[in-house]
């Protein structure tokens, strides 16, 4: 039923869902836990980048359903925190990467997210929007004394939309045909 | 989710899948447990790619190093034998000064005193996988007898502490991070306040009295006090000083090159490090003790 609906919201709009090859999200997630986690020991500025985050907007943009967006998002998240060490609690990413997960999903069912201009935009809305969200749960949940607002944090957003322009061209070429 | 219209059904998945990991974040603050089950199982199936990555890294650099990178040799070998006169010109500038070579005999009569305590080299082979990271994962874990709270240093300085040991890895929470802290000392007033990180590249000296004279320069070495690292272990060098009351705030630079770590040393001792008094004349003033054993939870 719920497919049903989204499939004819879709065809109102003309909004096309996309498919990809078996075991694409299974790989692309795979990487980009094993890059962040790999990577910032030789190049420590690659830390900005959030390619967990970005993977999981790229297939809720693309996938554009939210109930498989916000689980993609939740395992994502999930797997950081259990990467992150002691010091990050099992569902501090995982909270705000289940949101965004349902937010890309929600806003690719409603709007053409191919040009490179909306997935730039939309990008670095979305990582503000996930540092707030880990922000907020820091101070409600866990009682720690977060800046809200931080000039890194819009350089940090710029960069990651710019990366996300570049790495969701790639991912496309994992869509069916 | 049968009465629930379908256009709300992935609403309702959203609110219960987001309740059930402030549930489970809560269990975790309450139970101080740390999901050791899930974190053992993803690091288990990441490490071996950090491990085989690192190891690639090392052969391209080898590999470019030795066979690639030879036309610069002779360039080098110039500059390296100009920066050799250099550094014999200050090797004999350092000779004359008394006060330095005290603490360079202070350093090395703790080497001799800690020669005992056993130490394991061990490689960096990933960070935390959070953009904020202030912890690394190393190729050594609990068969190499990696336990938590073992210190981490490096021939430089102090690195941080072991958080968690699994099989064949183990994460250390780097001096940088802000919930972690070590008994530190000032090398020449032998004043001890905890040093702790600050989530940024600098460490925070918390507890000097107003009173206290601190210089910008002054080396901050380990004070024993946290039972994880020994005595005189160079932390640091103060680098800026902030008047406040009833304390100053002194900003310290890690001795170690905490953003660039590749290799480290994990002490492999859990029992309190002896503190073992250093014949320098500096060791031999009256430490005053301000919060020292606050620094660190061993």
């Amino acid at each position: 039923m719920m497919n049903d609906a989204f499939d004819l919201r879709l065809a109102e709009s003309h909004i096309e869902v996309h498919k990809f090859r078996s075991g694409a999200i299974v790989v692309s997630t795979f990487l980009a836990l094993v890059l962040q986690a790999f990577v910032p020991v030789y190049f420590p500025k690659f830390a900005v980048l959030d390619l967990p985050l970005l993977v999981v907007v790229y297939f809720g943009l693309s996938r554009r359903n939210p109930s498989t967006g916000l689980l993609l998002g939740m395992v994502i998240g999930l797997l950081q925190d259990s990467l992150s060490g002691p010091t990050v609690p099992l569902g501090l990413y995982g909270i705000a990467k289940t949101i965004i997960g349902y937010l890309a999903s929600s806003i690719g069912a409603r709007l053409d997210t191919e040009h490179p201009a909306a997935r730039f935009a939309l990008t670095m809305m979305f990582f503000v929007l996930h540092q707030g969200v880990i922000t907020l749960t820091r101070r409600l949940l866990l009682a720690e004394p977060e800046p809200w607002f931080t000039l890194r944090l819009v350089i940090a957003a710029a960069i990651n939309a710019v990366v996300a322009v570049v790495l969701f061209t790639l991912l496309d070429r994992l869509r069916k045909s | 989710m049968a009465g629930v219209p379908s256009r709300h059904k992935s609403l309702v998945l959203l609110a219960g899948v987001i309740i059930l990991q402030v549930v489970l974040l809560a269990v975790q603050i309450k139970r101080d447990s740390q999901g050791r089950l899930l974190r053992v199982w993803t690091v288990g199936a990441v490490s071996p790619f950090q491990r085989a990555g690192a190891k690639g890294i090392g052969n391209i650099r080898d590999t470019w190093s030795h066979y690639f990178a030879l036309q610069n040799t002779t360039r080098d070998n110039e500059q390296l034998r100009r920066e050799n006169d250099a550094l014999k010109l200050q090797v004999n500038q350092l000779q004359s000064k008394a006060a330095e070579s005290d603490r360079l005999a202070a350093l090395l009569n703790f080497r001799q005193a800690q020669r005992n305590v056993p130490m394991l080299a061990a490689r960096v082979i990933g960070t935390g996988a959070d953009t904020g990271s202030q912890t690394v994962d190393l190729d050594r874990g609990e068969r190499d007898g990696i336990r938590r709270n073992m210190g981490v240093i490096t021939p430089d300085g102090v690195v941080g502490k072991v958080i968690e040991s699994y099989r064949d890895t183990a994460q250390v929470q780097l001096l940088t991070d802000k919930y972690s802290g070590v008994g530190g000392m000032l090398a020449e007033s032998r004043i001890q306040s905890p040093v702790g990180g600050t989530g940024e590249p600098l460490l925070s000296m918390k507890y000097i009295p107003t009173d206290e004279t601190v210089n910008v320069g002054e080396h901050v070495v380990t004070s024993g006090m946290d039972r994880i690292f020994p005595r005189d272990l160079p932390v640091g060098i103060v680098t800026e000083i902030k008047t406040g009351r009833p304390f100053q705030q002194v900003r310290v630079r890690p001795a170690a090159n905490l953003q660039r770590l590749e290799e480290v040393i994990v002490l492999l001792t859990l029992h309190p490090l002896e503190k073992k008094e250093t014949p320098a004349p500096a060791a031999d003033a009256t430490g005053k003790s301000v919060g020292g054993t606050a620094a660190v939870n061993p």
